[in-house]
Formats: structure tokens, sequence, C-alpha cells
């Protein structure tokens, strides 16, 4: 008896805050966390680029064209990762590259989820012939595929950065627009929005106010996903030569820029490559950690 | 004497279901015939099954749908949907489930302000946050509640965060449709308590939607039994009670337990199950499941009948 | 020999917030052809012990227990193949919610036929045969078209007879009822429990009943355990129950029912059963309790004698002197 008062008395933890709870979930996902460091890495790496970056990344050294690694037979220190074929720093123009890759996930990620959003919630709550017409709408998008939907749109806009991600943007916009919808209509019919109405609230305030926060977690996971989906396939415009133009020092557009030295010079390919792999390696690992805290289907108790 | 909060005559509200592109749409009558009135610091309690028409008839009072048929006022003003936004301040709801009926992404301070900042826009913020504090007070929440979120609320206390939240524009008339069904019941006596008292000290009049005769019989004045969407018994507390007058009253009577086994009468066994609302007999809704049914309760509908102590019966019991 | 017996057992859930002890030192002894009610709100273990027992808990759950046995046997020791046949055989259960216990893509028919050729080995003509009989049995009309239902055809009150008959399929000596019937109207209930009721006395198996509801107790129970918070805090035969509870718990429950009630204020029972975050020590109802002082806010009570109703308490409430005059 005595060791079981002694068991119950001392141990009554605090109930604990939201995001601790929230922060003891994802962090039992280990991906998730060794996701989230790099991801962190990555993002400090874009943020300091300029302070880091040994040269800059659109000075083209000629004396020292495709200097391999500092590791590799024939390398130097200064160009640690080598140079590419017109003498440009590999480590530099890959830091800076960092920047230009995290601009465009944010940028996408903003652009698809505020449109996809507020679609949804307009087609969640607009009478039938509405909510049709939007949802058929999206379905033409997502008909197409994404690259070649956000391919034909760049043809349209003319090749730049801006317009790719623009284009990548419309093209995500429909996963928002289906998700935010099947939250607002599960949400829609619970007593808590009845009950505002009965308190007298009128359309937007219901959306906005009442709904919007309780659908925010499917599109926050949602969000860190196609955040990696935008690397990828700005990337991929890049390497298309439909995305941003030299001498930006995109990663896709580095790897376009490097094709013909493949067989010669292996670095000029496969750090970009590495680059985008890891980043978009570590979001994906993040974006599954954030759905193991946020969904509650997935709670376990 | 005071005039009646509501009047209700003949509501009804029928629904459209399926239907596609050849098959015509079948009509659901989920509430006919339901005429009622409730005066200030009186209880009206709406008895029955699910499927009975409680939820739609709390549904019609609170002005989120509009009646098929037949007509309300509230406080004298028609409760037509162009009145709606004036009689918001008039009517509240509390629902079941409290865990459902509160906005998990809200303070509790701003869900009981959220009535007031919608219908009282140039109320100022201090003075919504002074109202709500002494709300907190009334249905007795502690002051430093009022920063926190519902999650981290028992049922009891979610219950009392929904109470006060319906109460925050001073409505005259309430529909609690199934206050207490899913609390304890160490629980369900504190907010029972909670609503008396409450219903005392404002006058509100309570429409009180619950399938727990027990708790009917303590807080009601006047009760409704209420079979396939319509009424088919009314009286007052003590008539219901004491003398049911309608089979099917009398059957939900025997078939409520009770912990008190010297008042056990014989059970009545009620065969069957209700039927779909899809089909509702010709005659009698009832007729199919009762011990005393004739021809005619299968052919005619037996209407609301009496002054007072009122049955649907062809057979009413004396 | 007692049918099921259980003693101290503990269960303890493995939460992100370190161990939740959902069911504390709680003993169960049902007898051949017993009827025992456990009842008890939400939190006080009442499901999760007999979950315990059919061994249907998560991984999360660290179960530990004095003993455990059915029959005779210990249920812990058995082999996973010895356990099917006990568990769903010898030991069956029923649930709440009727409606998710059936699976919605196979016939009534094809649920229950499952179960009759896991356990019996029965030919697949005696399989239809059986199953015809054990719709009849639970009072479904026309069994044998009934059989090629779909159960979203059913309604609460049938589904929950299909639920029984599958249950009854293979003669069980205990059935567990957890909440049978919560999700379902006044008058279904009451036929269920009839049903239950017959059922138990004509096939003489125990019955296990675990439920909330004070007034299903009074009219199916022989004998009561009430749960407090994880913890059994008294046991008695149903009758002395209600006419003198001997567990200010049990005194205060049954004080704050509607149907008790003298007067327009119901007596209540303050604060809320205590969370994984508020244990308080001593006496787990000390906090609530109106007879409560520092020895029970501090010191864990014992458990009384059977005249007392084993009630866990410093101080239970004395019957009342029989024929005081």
């Amino acid at each position: 008896m005595a060791d079981a008062t002694a068991q119950t008395a001392p141990t009554t933890p605090a109930r604990p805050g939201r995001f601790k709870e929230f922060w003891r979930y994802f962090r039992e996902n280990k991906g998730a966390v060794v996701g989230l460091y790099i991801f962190a890495a990555f993002l400090l790496l874009a943020l300091f680029a300029g302070l880091i970056a040994p040269h800059d990344p659109l000075v083209q050294y000629r004396s020292a064209t495709l200097v391999p690694p500092a590791w590799q037979e024939g390398g130097t220190w200064s160009y640690i990762l080598g140079t590419d074929p017109l003498g440009r720093d590999m480590l530099s123009r890959l830091l800076y590259g960092a920047r230009y890759s995290f601009v465009v996930g944010v940028v996408v990620v903003i652009l698809a989820s505020t449109g996809g959003i507020l679609l949804g919630l307009i087609s969640g709550f607009a009478p039938k012939w509405l909510d049709t017409f939007i949802m058929r709408l999206m379905d033409i998008i997502l008909s197409f595929p994404a690259l070649l939907l956000a391919l034909v749109l760049v043809a349209i806009l003319g090749p730049s950065l801006v317009n790719a991600m623009i284009a990548i943007a419309i093209a995500y916009q429909p996963h928002y627009v289906r998700l935010t919808r099947a939250a607002v209509i599960a949400e829609r019919s619970k007593d808590y929005v009845i009950s505002a109405k009965v308190a007298g609230a009128r359309l937007p305030r219901l959306m906005f106010i009442t709904v919007l926060p309780n659908c925010l977690a499917p599109i926050i996971v949602q969000a860190a996903l196609s955040f990696s989906n935008a690397i990828l396939d700005v990337a991929a415009l890049g390497f298309l030569g439909m995305g941003a133009q030299p001498p930006t020092p995109e990663w896709g557009t580095m790897l376009a820029e490097a094709r013909e030295f493949i067989l010669r010079a292996w670095w000029v390919v496969t750090f970009p490559g590495l680059a985008i792999l890891i980043t978009v390696i570590a979001i994906n690992l993040m974006g599954d950690g954030l759905r193991d805290a946020l969904d509650p289907k997935l709670k376990r108790s | 004497m005071s005039e009646p909060v509501i009047v209700a005559e003949h509501l009804a509200r029928h629904y459209e279901v399926g239907g596609g592109l050849f098959s015509k749409p079948k009509v659901v009558k989920a509430l006919s015939e339901a005429s009622f009135t409730i005066m200030p610091g009186k209880t009206l309690a709406v008895v029955g099954e699910s499927g009975c028409g409680k939820s739609t008839l709390a549904r019609l009072v609170t002005l989120i749908e509009e009646p098929t048929a037949g007509s309300f006022t509230i406080d004298g003003i028609p409760g037509t949907k162009n009145n709606w936004a004036r009689l918001r301040d008039s009517v509240q709801i509390v629902f079941q489930d409290p865990y459902g009926s509160l906005n998990l992404r809200h303070r509790v301070g701003s869900i009981l302000e959220e009535p007031l900042k919608i219908n009282r826009p140039d109320m100022s913020a201090a003075e919504r946050e002074e109202k709500a504090r002494a709300m907190m007070a009334l249905v007795g929440l502690r002051p430093e509640h009022y920063d926190r979120f519902p999650h981290m609320f028992s049922g009891g206390q979610r219950q009392r965060i929904a109470v006060g939240r319906a109460l925050m524009l001073e409505p005259k008339l309430m529909v609690l449709d199934e206050p207490v069904s899913a609390l304890d019941v160490s629980i369900q006596s504190q907010v029972l308590n909670l609503l008396l008292d409450i219903q005392e000290r404002m006058q509100l009049a309570y429409l009180f939607i619950s399938h727990d005769l027990s708790v009917v019989r303590h807080v009601a004045d006047e009760v409704i039994v209420m079979y396939l969407g319509r009424p088919v018994e009314f009286g007052t507390k003590d008539e219901v009670f004491a003398h049911p007058r309608h089979p099917y009253t009398k059957a939900l009577l025997s078939a409520t337990p009770t912990t008190e086994p010297e008042r056990k009468v014989e059970r009545i066994k009620l065969e069957g199950e209700l039927p779909s609302p899809l089909n509702v007999p010709d005659g009698c809704p009832f007729a199919p499941r009762c011990w005393k049914a004739q021809p005619i309760c299968r052919s005619t509908r037996p209407e609301l009948e009496g002054s007072g102590h009122r049955v649907a019966c062809h057979f009413p019991e004396d | 020999m007692p049918l099921l017996q259980i003693r101290n057992l503990t269960v303890e859930f493995a939460t992100a917030s370190g161990p939740f002890r959902a069911v504390d030192r709680v003993d169960v002894t049902v007898d051949e052809g017993d009827v025992l009610a456990i009842v008890g709100e939400s939190g006080s273990g009442k499901s999760v012990a007999m979950l315990a027992a059919m061994g249907l808990l998560p991984w999360t759950a660290a179960i530990t227990a004095d003993e455990m046995s059915f029959d005779g046997r210990d249920i812990r020791s058995l082999t996973p193949r010895d356990r099917r046949t006990v568990i769903g055989k010898d030991m069956a259960m029923i649930f709440q919610e009727p409606m998710s216990s059936l699976n919605p893509c196979f016939t009534v028919g094809f649920q229950i036929k499952e179960a009759l050729k896991k356990h019996l080995g029965l030919s697949r003509r005696e399989r239809h045969e059986r199953a015809v009989e054990l719709l009849d049995l639970v009072g479904i009309p026309d069994p044998a078209t009934r059989l090629s239902a779909f159960p979203h055809q059913l309604s609460g009150g049938m589904s929950q007879r299909v639920m029984i008959a599958m249950a009854l399929s293979c003669n069980p000596r205990l059935l567990i009822a957890d909440e049978p019937t919560t999700a379902l109207d006044v008058t279904i209930q009451a036929q269920i429990l009839d049903l239950l009721a017959r059922l138990q006395q004509e096939t003489g198996m125990a019955l296990i009943l675990i439920t909330h509801d004070m007034g299903v107790v009074a009219e199916t129970a022989q004998r009561v355990q009430v749960q407090y918070a994880g913890q059994k805090v008294e046991e008695q035969p149903v009758r002395p129950l209600f006419d003198a509870p001997h567990h200010p718990y049990t005194a205060a429950l049954l004080a704050a029912l509607p149907e008790r009630a003298t007067e327009r204020r119901l007596p209540t029972i303050p604060g809320v059963v205590p969370g994984q975050y508020d244990r308080p020590a001593g006496c787990l109802f000390s906090p609530r309790c109106a007879f409560a002082d520092d020895l029970c806010r501090s010191t864990e009570p014992p458990v009384q004698d059977a005249g007392l109703g084993l009630a866990r308490c410093h101080y239970p409430i004395p019957s009342p002197a029989k024929e005081a005059v």
C-alpha cells in the first residue's frame, strides 16, 4: 500500500501546452526530426549564403574552368567543390541556389494555398451549381500532369523563374481546393458551426473565423509536401530551360548547363542533384512528422 | 399574466431525399402538426425516440431552417426569414455533445464574446470582456479559464461554456437539445441544477428535448410525446407521467429502467421497431407496434384531440 | 471454482506524457450462471478491465495481475492458438456501437458463419442451419432471408441482435456486454435487455454487463461492482446496493439520479473524475467526497470486509440498523 501511494502521489505531471503536445508527437517520428534539422541547416545556409560563400556565384574564373573538388587530384582548396565549365565556384553557386529553392518553395506554396483555400472555402459553402463549377474546373486542371501544365503555361507566359513559379502554383492549386473543400464539408455540419449560425454569424465570418482554423491541419501537411514538390518542379523546369535563366545559380538550371560535361566532370551534375535530393527528402520526412502530429486520426492515445 | 414567449402552430418540415436524374425524390415528413406555447420561466419537454422529429423541431425554432408549413411567433414577432436577424437575440440553443459544439480553435473568452461581437457591433472590447467574465461566474467557471481552449475542459465544464455562450445575448427562449445525455450521472446533476437556477433567475422559457424520461420528469412543466414526426400526447408533467393516455407513452414509461424496484410496473413489450420515416403508415403511425390496434387505426390517422391533456389515439387510455 | 477469476489487475497505458493507469488493482470474480454488472462513469476503467481479460488491448497497455484465469486456466499463459479457442468461443463480447461492430462489406450470414467455421468446424449446411437458428433465437423475424442482408440494411436494434447472435454462436460460457444498449432507443433497449436476460437464463451462461446506467443495473444484474477512476470501490448484490450503499461515491451517485430526487435541486457530486494529470494522493474520491478528512487525503483507504460491501474507504457508511425503532 505504501508503495502504491508513493507511485501516485508525487507524479502528477502538468497538462502539456499545445505546442509541447505537438512537439511530443512530432518527436516520436525520428525521421521527421532529422528532416527538420537538415531543413533548418539548409535554411541557415541559404540565409547566410552571402557570408559563407567563398566566391561570387556569378564571377567566372576563366583560368580555372572545370576544376575538380578539393580532395580529388588537381583540385584546390579555394574551390572546395570545384568549378563549372565557365569557371564559377560550385559551392558558392549551390549556396546561392539554396536561396532560390526556398524562395520558390515559399512563393509557390503561398500562391497555391491562398488561392486553393479561398476556392475550397467558397466551394464548400457555395450553392450546388457553383460548387460543381469550381470542382469541375479543378478536375480539368488535375487531369494534366502538373509538369506538363506548368510547361504549357510557361510557354504562354514566357520562360523566367517568376513565371515558372506562377505556373507551378496554378498546377498545384486543385490539390488545395479539394483538400479544403473536403475539410469544410466535414466541419460545416458540426454543432459548433450551427451554434455560430444561431449566434447570427454571417457567411464570411463562418467561413474564415469559424470553420477555416479547424481545417488547417491537413492543409499545413499538404503545404509542407508541396514545398518539396515545388522545388523539384522548378528544378525540372529549369533543367528544361523553361525556368530560371542562366546565369542564375538555380539548381535545376545548373544541372541543365552542365549536361554535356556529365562524363568528363562528375561534380558539375552530382552536387546540384544531391542538393535537390537531400532538400526534398528532408522536407518530405518533416511533412510526415507534421502529419503524425497534426492529424488526429493517426494519433495514438 | 405575461405573454407566451413562443407560440407555434402546425409546424411542419419535410425534406426531399434521393431523386436522381430519373427518379422522383421521396419526401420525408420529419415533422408535422407541431403546435405548442411556452410561457416565460416554464419548461416544455419534447420526448421521443430517434427519428421522432425532436431535432428538426429544434432547428426550426432556433431559426436554422424554415418550416415547410405552419408558423410560429417568438415574443410576438413572426419567425419568418426576414425577421431572423431581429430574433437572434431571443432564441439560443445548447447541444447534446459538448465536444462538438464548441470551436476547438477559439479560446473560452472569444467563444463567449462571439455572439456579442456579431450582434452588438458597437459594444467596446472591454465591455464585452466584462460581460463574458460575469457570465463565466454565473455558469460556474473560474476566471482563469478565460484564456483556455475548450480541449482542456471536461464534458461538464464544456457544457457550462455552451450554456454561457447561449446566455450571452440574454435570450428569452432556450432550446436544450439533449443537454445532459452525453454527460456522466454525477456531472449531469450539476448541469441540470445550473439550468434550473438560471431559469429561475432569468425567467427563461426552455424547450427541453430529451429521450431520458427520468430527466424530463425532473425538469419539465409540460410534456409533448412525439412519435415519427407527430405529437401523440400533450399534457402537464403530472398528467403525462401519472396517467399516460397514449399507448406509446405508456410503453415508453414502462420501458424506462428504474432503480426503484417497488415502482416497477408490468413492462409493456413493444414489438418491432420504428418504421422508416420514408414510408410512414397511412393510419396511426404507431398502429403496427400497438397492441390495441383495430382496423380503424390502420386506415385513419387520429388527430390530437381534447383540451388540456390531449392525445392522438382512437382508443386512448383513461 | 469461479468461471472467471481476476485478482489485482492493473492496466497502464504508455502515453506520450508518461504512464496512465486506467485500471488500478481490480478484482473480478464471476461464477457459472452469474450476472455481474460493472458500473462506473467514463474513465472508471470498466471496459478496459474486460478488454484486458479478453486480450484485446493495444500494445501500449501494460497488464499486470496476480491471477487471471478462466475456468481454471491462466489466460495470460495461453499460446495464441489456445487463446483463440477460448476467446470468442467460451468467452464472447458485444460492444456499444452495433453499427460499427459489424463489417459493412459482408452479409450478416457470412459474418455469423465465419465464427461457426472457425470454432466449431461445422459443414456448410450445418452452418447455415445453425445461423438461421441463432437469428431466430435472438428474435429476428424471417431469419433465413435476413442472413443475406448487409449491416447497413439493419436498424441499430437489429444489428445489436445480430451481434448477440454472433457472440452466442459457439455457446459461450461467459458473455461480456459492454454498454450493449447505450446507443439504442428506450423501447429497443428494453427489448435487448429482456433478450439478454432470457438467453442468460436459458443457456445458463454467465453475463458481465458493463454500463453507466443505474436503471439498467437495477433491472438486470444480480451482483454489482462499482468502479471509480480505475478502482473498484464497492461490490454488493443488487438490492442491498441500492438500499444501503457503503461507499460515499455509490451513495452520492444514487442520490444524483433525477428519478430519486425529492427536491427541485438535485444533490450533486462536486468536481470531476480525476484524469491523468490530477490524480490525488490518498483516496481517489477524497476531493469530491463530503466525508473526507485529512486521513482520506493522505492515506489510501483499505478495502473493508464483505459486510461493508468491500468498500475501498476509511469511513464506509454503515448499514442502517435493522429493526430500528
